[in-house]
């Protein structure tokens, strides 16, 4: 009886935000479903049903085929980067040096910013005026006779999204340093040790023992870095505004539902994003859940 | 006492969810009967009077402060309306349009609210039956004849008037440097060609940007003085009722004309905004700049001097064309106090509110019976243009097409500015037409 009167207690407890979670984010996903095989245009809702010729239409769109380019390569570029430097800084910081909770809250500091204020920054670092009017960092490459390093940046034709990446690896690598400094704090220094004995030099130490023993931390920091990189909207509008040259799914969908009421096609756009967001996250979750059972 | 604590935390959460739920759905209000009771039965705590709530975008620099003016104009006129300022920040209203467009699908529209005048307000919201038509209010306060006859029909639909222009400006206008000019033996040019020369004398003699250009946005404008200046206001007007057709040569032309601009613009552009490159001209940097007339008043504010540090013409090939847009507010189907809503209007088409508002935001009104000794040398110019050119409809600001057929042009504009194919941009342009204009 008493078991049971708990059960229904943690029960109730939980049910506001079951159903808060269940009405605003899975009655909502259906409802945009719904909305993205409709053909629904303009402000008044149609839900005619049109079958799949949003997202026909989509796939034959020369926009959204540089949307998944640009996608792409930010992702590509935005994924390796962080990961490079953050194992990096997370290994630098391993050695036992001075002042390490100093470095380690410098580097965390960045994720604590929002896009839009390191987009701003960075929109002045990466100013591509040429000639007389250089400025940011080109001025900076100019005067330390770095000529060769003056560039266009994020206006640069067809690469110029790969740009975009610098300052989203510059905010997000102290958090992947944080996951891996936990991994490599994990590793028990007698491993070390006995490796040591064993004759093995440290790079040898780290190719062998402590990167394998740290590709579960790898694991969940491609992850959480691929959506991270498949939501990047508010980084790419505060560097450069509304450019085709850099747009990706996520501002087509907001420009196409809210300048040009596109309802339908915007409601496209969202699914596609969540379900690559749910090819990334629901094997982990699996695989997650999997191991938590087998503790 | 556990069990106590669970429960009280119980009640507790549950009384915040229920309170969330309630809040949501206390605030909008029954919508009224058009020309129904006007007095709004007095809410708890309320004074009982009349209230108007007026949407805009206008919330910084001389908009905002000419906001200010025209509803202390509205305010000795009707003490009895509390007006209601409901300006959402964000530039050229995007952020507030999503706003608005959130609330009229929530049956909460405002009183009035603000748009640019022409098919971005009729293709949207007329299409969804959102506006009521203003003939009443133009023939009651002689609007008609003190506003422009070319004016009325790019801001009407099937003969129903459906807004009320504050302002007017102009958006084929080009701002060059009189002093790069003269050092290299120029006139400003009159026809599109010898434009297009000049600019190619002015890069061969050393200007590093004969052309200034910023943003996509900024682009567009660009086109669709070009598309005027190229094609002439009978058929550049006729793209947009449908009387035109986007495949025919004259398009053509006019999209390689654009193209030419566009190969003597800076390679900076994607990174600056509308005030970044008109800076250019006035600091030397740049020769011409295509940009709306707001433009003199970025210049004025940077404390230049007409005609010394910038000079303007039309855009070569459209001169005799105004090609405008404006600013003008409108009457939603169940305002809920349509009484207050009808008398705002009256004051935003009245001489003495678009006196107060237009020399503050360094615009001209929409009536030619201004009082002239409060506008300055360039808006002077204007309104004399404004009285006695043709006048045309502008597309980046929202005259001449509805915002889903814009936004198909800006993403067509944004394919070519990366390709400059201007085959596949015209029949990119048709494609726009067919699937979201006039053309079928």
């Amino acid at each position: 009886m008493r078991v049971n009167r708990e059960k229904v207690i943690s029960f109730l407890l939980v049910l506001p935000s079951i159903a808060a979670v269940g009405i605003f984010i899975y009655a909502f996903i259906l409802w945009s479903v719904r909305v993205s095989l409709s053909q629904w245009k303009g402000l008044l809702p149609d839900y005619t049903f049109v079958g799949l010729a949003n997202y026909i239409g989509l796939f034959n769109d020369p926009r959204f085929q540089i949307d998944i380019r640009n996608q792409a390569i930010f992702t590509v570029l935005f994924m390796i980067g962080c990961l490079i430097v953050g194992l990096a800084l997370a290994i630098l910081l391993d050695q036992n040096l001075k002042g390490e909770s100093f470095f380690r809250s410098v580097y965390l500091f960045p994720m604590a910013i929002s896009y839009i204020v390191t987009g701003v920054v960075w929109r002045w670092l990466m100013n591509p005026a040429q000639g007389s009017r250089l400025s940011g960092l080109n001025l900076l490459f100019d005067q330390m006779g770095l000529d060769f390093l003056v560039n266009r940046w994020h206006t640069t034709p067809y690469w110029g999204i790969a740009f975009i990446a610098l300052p989203a690896v510059w905010q997000m690598s102290g958090y992947i340093m944080a996951l891996y400094l936990s991994g490599l704090r994990s590793i028990p220094q007698e491993l070390r040790e006995a490796a040591r004995v064993d004759g093995a030099n440290e790079i040898q130490i780290y190719r062998h023992i402590i990167l394998p023993m740290i590709s579960p931390v790898t694991l969940s920091a491609i992850i959480i870095l691929g959506h991270i990189s498949l939501k990047v909207f508010d980084l790419i509008l505060a560097v450069a505004g509304k450019q085709l040259q850099l747009d990706v799914p996520a501002i087509y969908m907001w420009q196409t539902t809210f300048d040009g009421y596109f309802f339908g096609r915007g409601a496209a756009i969202g699914i596609l994003l969540l379900i690559s967001v749910a090819v990334l996250v629901i094997p982990y979750l699996r695989w997650n859940l999997k191991t938590e059972e087998s503790l | 006492m556990k069990k106590l604590l669970t429960l009280i935390s119980l009640v507790l959460i549950l009384s915040i969810v229920l309170s969330g739920c309630v809040s949501q759905a206390s605030p909008t209000p029954a919508p009224q009967e058009p020309g129904g009771a006007v007095t709004e039965p007095a809410e708890p705590g309320g004074q009982g009077r009349q209230q108007v709530e007026v949407f805009s975008w206008w919330t910084g620099g001389g908009e905002a402060a000419g906001l200010e003016a025209m509803i202390k104009v509205f305010q000795a006129e009707y003490p009895d309306i509390e007006f209601i300022n409901a300006a959402v920040a964000g530039g050229a209203g995007t952020n507030a349009r999503a706003v608005l467009a959130t609330r009229l699908q929530a049956n909460d529209p405002p009183d009035s609210w603000q748009g640019h005048a022409g098919q971005e307000l009729i293709g949207t919201y007329v299409a969804a039956n959102q506006l009521e038509p203003l003939n009443f209010l133009y023939e009651e306060e002689g609007w008609l004849e003190v506003m422009p006859e070319t004016l009325i029909p790019l801001i009407s639909q099937d003969g129903n008037i459906y807004s009320v222009p504050v302002n007017i400006h102009r958006a084929n206008v080009v701002w060059y440097n009189p002093a790069i000019l003269e050092e290299n033996g120029i006139t400003m040019p009159t026809t599109l060609e010898d434009w297009f020369a000049s600019m190619e004398d002015l890069k061969n003699a050393g200007v590093e940007t004969p052309l200034a250009m910023g943003e996509q946005w900024t682009a567009m404008h660009l086109m669709e003085t070009i598309l005027l200046a190229s094609m002439g206001e009978a058929n550049y007007s006729g793209l947009w009722t449908g009387e035109f057709d986007w495949a025919s040569p004259e398009v053509t032309t006019a999209l390689e004309h654009f193209a030419t601009a566009l190969s003597y613009t800076n390679s900076d552009a994607t990174s600056l905004t509308w005030q970044d490159a008109a800076q250019l001209v006035v600091n030397g940097d740049a020769a011409y700049n295509v940009m709306g007339d707001w433009a003199e008043g970025y210049f004025r504010e940077l404390g230049k001097t007409p005609n010394v540090d910038y000079g303007w013409a039309p855009v070569p090939g459209s001169d005799g064309v105004f090609q405008f847009l404006s600013d003008s507010f409108v009457l939603p189907v169940g305002a809920p106090n349509r009484d207050g809503a009808i008398a705002w209007l009256k004051i935003a088409g009245s001489q003495a509110g678009q006196d107060a508002f237009n020399p503050v935001k360094g615009s001209i009104p929409a009536r030619n019976d201004a009082d002239r000794s409060l506008y300055g040398e360039y808006l002077l110019s204007a309104m004399d243009d404004w009285a006695s050119d043709i006048v045309a409809g502008s597309l980046t600001h929202g005259v001449v097409a509805n915002d889903s057929w814009k936004t198909e042009i800006d993403t067509a504009l944004g394919l070519f500015l990366q390709s400059r194919d201007v085959a596949a941009f015209q029949s990119a342009l048709v494609a726009a037409c067919a699937s979201s204009g006039p053309c079928q």
